[in-house]
């Protein structure tokens, strides 16, 4: 009854989204596609259809930039999406309404923290003349936050409470009859995290290291203003580009640079949604 | 009962651990910026914000973009994603691409497309009706641009939230046992659904905030100044001055989050027991998985 009735009005309801979606979102996705394959009309012969952007976007120095940006993100994502599921199980079975909400509220404001207040606040701690380096005398043990390492250590930053964020809400899910069920049964705490609990919250887990590596790999701001120039990011080789730091001619790179990015996303999105629709069934 | 005694050592020390972390950071800012060497103690770097250039009017023109975009993300997701539970479930998977398609396109990727289009208005379209729109999308005062990307960028995020309460709720249920008490569709939605969906209506809305809040890549390739931009170019030059700045953004992040949960709370706790206290009439539609355990 409600099935038939209803159909029209799930696809009514869901149109004004997809229209938003072609404007706001296929509009730049087509320009960026056409750019990317064409000469800018500031070169020599106007626009014409090339691949030669392609092509310069995976040489020398823009690869570096594609591959140490994929380390950095497949990494860094890694350990916080490690790392966040103790910490949202911790302030998910905590007994103090007030402390769960206030760590989840700031984990709305330090997920956004990321950024330019973020590097500041790691070059205040962390940078050359920080409190810490200065304090710890840490630039004698090695120190340096504008490398690799130091670039991990600041995107945590915003990753774990943004894995948090993404986790909690799985976690409230988990029922406590399966795990009463488990312990029935004879299972051992680690039992039940390794049979029940962690195979129910994979499609999460999955989901949430997905949007970590997102948002690790589009962080352009933070490694920008730490001007961390000895870890070459496409993110900001973009932002060069764009900002008309090219040779005349060559202002379309930045477009075949951004259809890069968009590929090595697309190949992460390929594997994550199988995976996930196969073991999302648990939650329904 | 050894259970029981483990378990609060455990969360301490994740808790201790992930506390120094986030709080060490902060600290040394405040450290950094009210101890300057060669003059001791001294508060010279906050009181310069606050007389600074445009800090009011960036940080107004940032706060009408967050809730424009919010109103935007809400309204576009929250009737597509209920009707489509309670409709057409087929749609769903649908969807779910559909919006997860911005997580595929970075956001320095996005603002390269977005100028590229806009380029299109002079050089194409400068003699046709469309040419105004494009002008008026890019107003100064509000440039509506800002909220199209930062609605694309934030429909992941919000539809992750909201998927996953949809996911503790079974909705059918809900609007069935509502019908069945005579409610009318629109009101089992209405006041039956949307309010077992609380906690993720907030969590959609928290991240939305938070995401243009600190959104600085757009604004600034697209050449405005939200207030993340009018941090950079104010604060560039110094670095007990910037640092103080980040401080401030960072307060000020927070007591825009505070209020945003304390006008999302109150209603909660009274509505639901008023809900229960009302004994048989809602009592049909079960206690949803999320309360109970939340």
């Amino acid at each position: 009854m409600t099935l038939r009735t209803k159909a029209p009005a799930g696809m009514l309801a869901a149109l004004p989204l997809v229209l938003f979606m072609l404007v706001a979102f296929g509009l730049p996705a087509v320009a960026m596609l056409t750019g990317a394959f064409s000469t800018s009309s500031d070169a020599p012969g106007g626009a014409q259809w090339t691949t030669a952007n392609l092509t310069d976007s995976v040489q020398g120095a823009y690869l570096t930039g594609l591959v140490s940006s994929v380390k950095l993100s497949a990494l860094s994502a890694l350990l916080a999406a490690v790392l966040g599921l103790p910490l949202a199980q911790a302030v998910v079975t905590s007994r103090h309404r007030a402390l769960r909400e206030g760590v989840l509220a700031a984990s709305g404001v330090l997920a956004n923290f990321g950024g330019v207040p973020l590097a500041f606040a790691f070059i205040a701690t962390l940078g050359n003349a920080g409190v810490l380096t200065e304090h710890l005398g840490l630039t004698g043990a090695g120190w340096s936050l504008y490398t690799f390492w130091g670039l991990v250590i600041v995107y945590l930053y915003f990753l774990l409470p943004l894995m948090v964020l993404a986790i909690t809400p799985a976690l409230e899910g988990l029922r406590k009859q399966w795990r009463e069920a488990a312990q029935n049964n004879g299972a051992t705490g680690f039992q039940y995290w390794r049979y029940v609990a962690l195979p129910v919250l994979a499609p999460s887990l999955l989901g949430g290291y997905v949007l970590l590596f997102g948002s690790a790999f589009a962080a352009y701001a933070t490694a920008a203003a730490l001007g961390s120039g000895s870890v070459p990011l496409i993110t900001v080789q973009i932002a060069d580009a764009l900002s008309g730091n090219v040779l005349v001619g060559q202002g379309n790179i930045a477009l075949a640079l951004s259809l890069d990015m968009v590929v090595v996303a697309g190949l992460v999105m390929a594997v994550y949604v199988p995976l996930q629709r196969r073991s999302a069934r648990w939650l329904d | 009962m050894a259970r029981l005694t483990r378990k609060p050592l455990w969360r301490g020390a994740v808790g201790l651990l992930a506390g120094l972390y986030f709080l060490v950071p902060v600290a040394a800012s405040v450290i950094f910026t009210v101890d300057v060497p060669g003059q001791g103690f001294t508060l010279d770097a906050y009181s310069g914000i606050v007389s600074a250039d445009g800090f009011t009017d960036s940080l107004l023109l940032t706060l009408e973009l967050a809730a424009a975009t919010i109103v935007l993300v809400m309204v576009l997701l929250v009737p597509a994603l209920v009707a489509v539970r309670l409709g057409a479930p087929r749609l769903r998977p649908v969807l779910e691409i559909i919006c997860s398609l911005p997580l595929v396109v970075p956001s320095v990727a996005l603002v390269s497309g977005y100028s590229s289009v806009l380029r299109w208005g002079p050089e194409h379209l400068s003699r046709t009706p469309l040419f105004q729109t494009f002008t008026a999308v890019q107003d100064k005062r509000f440039p509506f641009v800002l909220v199209l990307a930062y609605t694309v960028m934030a429909l992941p995020l919000a539809y992750r939230a909201l998927d996953s309460g949809l996911r503790a709720v079974d909705v059918r249920v809900l609007v069935e046992a509502a019908r069945s008490c005579g409610a009318s569709a629109p009101r089992a939605v209405l006041q039956v659904v949307l309010p077992n969906l609380r906690g993720a209506l907030l969590n959609a809305s928290f991240l939305t905030l938070a995401l243009v809040l600190g959104e600085y890549t757009v604004g600034a390739l697209l050449g405005y100044q939200p207030f993340a931009v009018w941090i950079v170019n104010t604060g560039g030059n110094q670095a007990q001055l910037s640092v103080a700045v980040s401080v401030l953004s960072l307060v000020v992040t927070w007591m825009l989050l505070l209020v945003f949960a304390a006008l999302g709370r109150p209603r909660d706790r009274s509505r639901s027991l008023s809900r229960s206290r009302r004994a048989g009439r809602d009592a049909a539609a079960p206690a949803p998985i999320a309360q109970e355990v939340a």
